[in-house]
């Protein structure tokens, strides 16, 4: 009887490690699929373009100006989108660095408790709202103003970075408030010890300190405005040229692919998937250096 | 001389904090007041429950909600419980070490990609390689490939936060690991996950890049299953505002857009007021 009894046992036990193995197992896999999928990214994307880049080689597209996938012999030059992200990413970030790494610094030092507590949500807000929103707010509000006021079609340079400055807010400004916040208390406490007043404190200690974190801000924010599709898309023009004004339109790496995606085949298409490729190294490129200077800070 | 040199830059530059505040506010008001005050009116019980007519220059936007609602619910159904698993996986079973490492890496990494990166590979992948064509289901699981880093940050966060003398008590009890985890750990961290998921949801019903390579742009009748394709609220926007079809109706559509993140940001910060007060 007692045997049994033990036999019974040693068989839930071992019933009870066989689920827990099991579970654990299941567990690594959940875990694994983040890495399966970045794989399968890269994978499908860098194959489907690979072929065309042997073909006609990686210079026919990145220093080529002319895009006629449809003509004969075709020409895949994709230097007027790389131009036009570079452009109105490096407008939008005119707006939103200054703008949002003010806010930061409003919200880490000197806002009022009453003040803080209202604007932090509206800045998750500002995150939440989807980008075909804002590009469509943009469309209506501020292309005819550009229109009216500074002349030409309205869908430019200007729109474009003016919509990605407001959309790369949120994200600048809750990382640099972080940034701010990570400085020790000790550093402030000393500088106004000696009679600095508040400002002073922030210009000549606090932000000298969270230089590298206020920069690993703006990196990613320049990241995710080069990423950004479908609000830029609809108030650039899309136009492939290379532009000779703010008000010119352009076509970024991202409108492009969503715009010719729909009905490109063959050969087109794997150059469209060049662009993706394009882009990816572009931003994986810039979050290396966001995760390089984040490390070197020690933080 | 110098004390008021140094006291007007004071001000100056508290000026310019407060008022570099007060202009990211106003530029949020006005951008929702200017979709609900044009969008609201359009708004009525027709265009909630009638397809759309005339490419959507008529009719409402009943299949786009359904379609939407398909979609999403998809992602959060596939993205959560993985995106949860490996939360737990990585907070509870292997706190350190080369794997753990390298796991963040990648999730840090696929947070990175854009989502029209993710459109491509979802189109490459599940739309032409596995045959699924524009559908449902292709949408629903290039989200949920999206979804994954957010839920897995905020599930560990919320997992993190559970007191250590908790799963103590539990093992010191004779609780296996996953009981820890099933019966004190996840109903410690719930308020937590659930944010996590709602941000989740959120941010799946903002996603137009990804879905309109991979749930198509048809869909203008209702979806009768997962592998038909669905065009979701946001590529309406889209579609109607880029081809100049009806202002009116995007605007209704934009606002009805507004509206579902209000909510939800709403119930996110209730939810994650009630963790911190506890």
């Amino acid at each position: 009887m007692k045997n049994v009894l033990l036999q019974e046992k040693s068989r839930r036990t071992q019933i009870r490690e066989l689920t827990e193995k099991v579970i654990e197992k299941l567990l690594l896999f959940c875990a694994i699929v983040a890495i399966i999928v970045v794989f399968l990214i890269v994978g499908f994307i860098f194959t489907q373009g690979w072929s065309v880049i042997q073909k006609y080689g990686i210079a026919h597209f990145l220093f080529n100006l002319e895009w006629e996938p449809l003509a004969e012999p075709v020409q895949f030059g994709l230097l007027p989108m790389i131009v036009g992200s570079f452009v109105v990413t490096f407008g939008a970030l005119l707006i939103s660095v200054p703008l949002g790494i003010s806010c930061a610094v409003f919200l880490a030092e000197f806002a009022p408790q009453w003040a803080a507590k209202r604007i932090r949500p509206a800045i998750e807000l500002m995150a939440g709202i989807p980008s075909v929103v804002y590009g469509f707010w943009a469309l209506v509000v501020l292309v005819p103003l550009i229109m009216n006021y500074l002349g030409g079609r309205g869908l430019s340079i200007l729109a474009g970075s003016i919509v990605l400055g407001i959309m790369a807010l949120p994200f600048i400004i809750s990382i640099a408030e972080d940034a701010i916040r990570a400085v020790p208390k000790e550093y402030r406490e000393a500088s106004l010890a000696l009679g600095a007043t508040h400002w002073q404190t922030v210009k000549y200690v606090v932000l000298p300190a969270a230089k590298s974190g206020i920069l690993t801000a703006i990196i990613l924010g320049m990241a995710l405005t080069i990423g950004e599709t479908m609000a830029v898309i609809l108030v650039i023009g899309n136009a492939a040229i290379i532009p000779d004004s703010i008000l010119c339109m352009v076509r970024t790496l991202t409108a492009h692919i969503a715009l010719e995606m729909g009905y490109a085949a063959g050969e087109h298409q794997q150059a469209l998937f060049v662009a993706g490729i394009v882009l990816f190294v572009v931003i994986m490129i810039l979050n290396s250096l966001a995760l390089l200077i984040y490390k070197r800070a020690g933080v | 001389m110098m004390r008021t040199a140094v006291k007007i830059e004071e001000k100056i530059a508290k000026a310019v904090f407060w008022s570099a505040g007060i202009i990211i506010l106003g530029i949020l008001f006005f951008i929702i007041f200017h979709i609900l005050k044009e969008g609201l009116f359009a708004i009525n019980w027709e265009f909630l429950t009638e397809a759309p007519r005339e490419m959507g220059r008529e009719g409402g936007i009943f299949p786009i909600i359904i379609g939407t609602i398909y979609v999403v619910a998809l992602s959060i159904a596939v993205g959560a419980p993985i995106g949860i698993m490996a939360a737990v996986f990585l907070t509870e079973y292997a706190k350190k070490g080369k794997l753990v490492r390298t796991i963040r890496f990648f999730v840090e990494t696929l947070a990175a990609v854009p989502s029209i990166i993710f459109g491509l590979f979802g189109f490459l992948f599940f739309v032409i390689y596995l045959g699924w064509g524009w559908s449902i289901m292709s949408g629903g699981l290039t989200l949920a490939c999206m979804l994954l880093p957010i839920i897995i940050r905020t599930t560990e966060e919320s997992i993190k936060a559970v007191p250590e003398s908790y799963r103590e008590g539990s093992l010191a009890l004779g609780a296996t690991r996953w009981q820890t985890v099933y019966k004190i750990v996840l109903p410690c961290a719930l308020p937590g996950i659930i944010t996590g998921v709602i941000l989740g949801i959120g941010r799946a019903i903002s996603e137009a890049a990804a879905v309109f390579l991979t749930a198509g742009m048809a869909g203008l009748i209702v979806p009768e299953s997962v592998w038909d394709p669905a065009r979701t609220l946001t590529v309406h926007l889209f579609i109607l505002a880029s081809e100049g079809i009806c202002f009116e109706r995007a605007y209704a559509t934009a606002a009805i857009l507004v509206i579902m993140i209000l909510i939800i940001n709403y119930a996110a910060h209730k939810l994650s007021g009630m963790i911190t007060r506890k």
